[in-house]
């Protein structure tokens, strides 16, 4: 593991920010992996992506030395599922106009998104170990930026990363991602676009006020080309969610807004998928898919344990983490 | 003059909007339950479908806004300063600011001049906060007329903005079509002895005091009074400024906001950042002194505040007696 981590940290320091666009582009595809261009994959497949992706967390949270496992790793399934079934995108062309829009409204989660975007092939896999460094366009928590318009900026600014292929917005404070998915739908209903805005969010995210606020506006406009992911792990950074401020009925709240809500199991590939494919078909309003996730799922010793919510593995945990992920179900996933 | 003297700077958005729908298809107009009041019920007339009704919520507003601005709109988020400012502040920053998103907003009813409405209501620390955020730009028109050209540049302009507007009716002071740079100032009165550095509400009462000071009236010495009209706040004319400064060697600034933070600091700074050796300029910075508004009447509550023409005069005076006293001292 100590060879492949010098490796990672070699490749870190040749490849960190400021990549050229024609970097970026060369970048992209020569990492889009054969097995990706054929749409359909099958759900042991996908299930072996999300695991890959549990790889990739780890290493990139040792690697960073700070940031968030808890979350990431009970959303790996999600992701895959998502990325590598329903949504309609391409990652040798990251801002191709007919793509699904995800936005991240959790933004504490970004190393699940960083690594699945890199298993998509929207940037080399190298580069996640460059994680919340001086100039990675890996962010500790996703920036986006609008418009890289700054004449209007004194010479002097100072440089900025650019932006991560295949990330849609800013994401950090919660309970600001969904109305900002509110805004797109808004704008591609508009333009009459039948694309998809997939939001995900954080159950402790819940308890800010601003999701209210959007819960109403988006039920109201009727917005069915709106489906937001809510990673139910029960955990916040300061302990059980049913203990801090109690969510529940989260169902029953939703149902009295007037959403179409969703209850599922967040690791089973192929409720995920039917699940997505379902809430497209609603067509009355937004629909909501609250996943139960189990927190730090497939690395035995941080499942379910809000003191995991926000810090990284040590060298010797994350060798067991490694471990755990290697050893699943007896198979080896990835050697 | 056929013309009617007096105006609004919400009424000069207002139309303005209209003008910028028949424009550009792009541009989305969004209010949180403050139609008429923000002068927004004219685009909802003749842009229904792209009028967003948000009911009272600010931070979804700018949100949504943010998300709109990602897929190529202009969104125009209105609402009472107070309210989209201080509510908000946390999508502004974040969402806006940080993606340098493409988001305009509108904040109405500023200032102490909102008047009977109260303190609640009278943003009075907006400019303070908007222009620390990075990326944004801040304009506070000073008459309808620039309110309306102010509104045709942010839009065009491309990254987070925020407009300034009130209640307030001022004398018309700017020629329709009149050129505006968005961080280009207005000499409004040339003069040699001070400079007056002042934005919104605050120029037509400056160039009043100029005026009464250049004729010598009532037997005193006249003072030449060179009048600025500092309608971009960020990024600040500071070309203009100096220049101005350079001749002149002393500086009032005077605005409807608190002295902390706003017009009168951001120049200050900008002497102290760029340009110190203007620092022994004799300067005094007019404003609303870390207290809140209250109810009344708009001209009664300047009056009461001292930013009325009158308190001007006083000061200008008194900064210029002060100059001539250092020069002699020289």
């Amino acid at each position: 593991m100590k060879k492949m981590l010098a490796q990672a940290l070699t490749g870190s320091s040749k490849k960190t920010s400021h990549t050229s666009r024609e970097e970026r582009e060369f970048g992209n595809k020569v990492h889009v992996h054969k097995k990706h261009l054929d749409k359909k994959h099958s759900n042991e497949e996908i299930k072996a992506l999300a695991t890959l992706i549990r790889k990739e967390i780890i290493l990139m949270l040792l690697e960073a030395e700070s940031g968030h496992s808890a979350g990431p790793l009970g959303m790996a399934d999600v992701f895959a599922a998502l990325y590598f079934s329903v949504l309609k995108h391409n990652p040798l062309k990251p801002n191709w106009e007919e793509r699904d829009r995800v936005i991240l409204s959790n933004g504490h989660i970004c190393p699940v998104l960083y690594a699945t975007l890199a298993e998509c092939g929207y940037f080399s896999k190298t580069e996640l170990r460059t994680l919340r460094k001086l100039g990675s366009r890996l962010q500790g928590h996703p920036h986006f930026q609008a418009t890289n318009d700054y004449k209007n900026q004194k010479k002097h600014a100072i440089k900025h990363p650019s932006n991560i292929p295949g990330l849609e917005n800013t994401s950090g404070p919660l309970g600001q991602g969904l109305s900002q998915a509110i805004g797109i739908a808004t704008a591609l209903k508009m333009n009459q676009k039948p694309n998809y805005v997939y939001c995900f969010m954080s159950d402790g995210e819940l308890q800010e006020g601003q999701n209210w606020e959007a819960f109403l506006y988006a039920a109201n406009k009727r917005l069915n080309n709106l489906t937001i992911l809510i990673d139910r792990n029960g955990i916040q950074i300061d302990g059980y969610t049913e203990q801090i401020l109690p969510l529940e009925s989260i169902i029953d709240k939703f149902k009295s807004f007037n959403w179409n809500v969703y209850s599922i199991n967040g690791h089973r590939i192929e409720t995920i998928i039917d699940t997505l494919e379902l809430s497209k078909k609603h067509r009355l309003g937004p629909s909501v898919i609250i996943c139960q996730t189990t927190p730090g799922k497939d690395v035995d010793f941080m499942e379910n344990l809000p003191e995991w919510h926000g810090k990284p593995p040590d060298k010797k945990q994350a060798k067991d983490a490694l471990d755990d992920l290697r050893s699943l179900k007896g198979r080896i996933w990835w050697e | 003059m056929t013309e009617q003297k007096f105006g609004t700077t919400r009424d000069g958005f207002g139309k303005a909007l209209v003008e910028l729908g028949q424009e550009n298809v792009q541009v989305v107009v969004l209010c949180a339950d403050l139609t008429e009041s923000m002068r927004t019920h004219w685009f909802k007339a003749e842009f229904p479908e792209r009028f967003l009704e948000m009911g009272v919520q600010e931070e979804n507003m700018v949100g949504v806004a943010t998300g709109l601005s990602l897929e190529k709109k202009i969104p125009f988020a209105c609402s009472y300063s107070v309210f989209i400012v201080n509510n908000a502040l946390g999508p502004t920053r974040a969402s806006v600011c940080y993606s340098n998103a493409n988001v305009k907003l509108i904040g109405g009813h500023a200032g102490i001049t909102t008047g009977e409405d109260g303190a609640t209501h009278q943003a009075l620390e907006d400019i303070a906060t908007m222009r620390v955020l990075p990326n944004m730009t801040v304009i506070v028109p000073a008459d309808e007329e620039e309110s309306r050209q102010a509104t045709h540049a942010i839009a065009k302009h491309v990254g987070p903005c925020y407009l300034r507007i009130g209640k307030f009716k001022t004398p018309r002071l700017t020629k329709i079509n009149e050129p505006f740079k968005i961080g280009k100032a207005r000499i409004m009165n040339e003069g040699s002895d001070i400079t007056v550095v002042a934005c919104g509400n605050m120029v037509s009462i400056a160039i009043a005091a100029a005026q009464k000071l250049c004729s010598g009236l009532g037997g005193e010495k006249s003072i030449c009074v060179e009048v600025i009209n500092m309608h971009t706040i960020k990024p600040l004319d500071t070309q203009t400024l100096f220049k101005s400064l350079k001749k002149t060697r002393a500086l009032i600034t005077i605005e409807e906001h608190q002295i902390a933070g706003g017009l009168g600091s951001a120049i200050l700074e900008a002497v102290a950042t760029y340009d110190p050796t203007l620092l022994s300029v004799p300067a005094v910075t007019m404003g609303v002194p870390d207290t809140f508004g209250q109810s009344g009447d708009g001209n009664e509550l300047l009056k009461h505040y001292h930013l009325d023409q009158k308190s001007l005069e006083i000061q200008i005076k008194k900064v210029v007696s002060l100059q001539r006293e250092l020069k002699r001292q020289v």
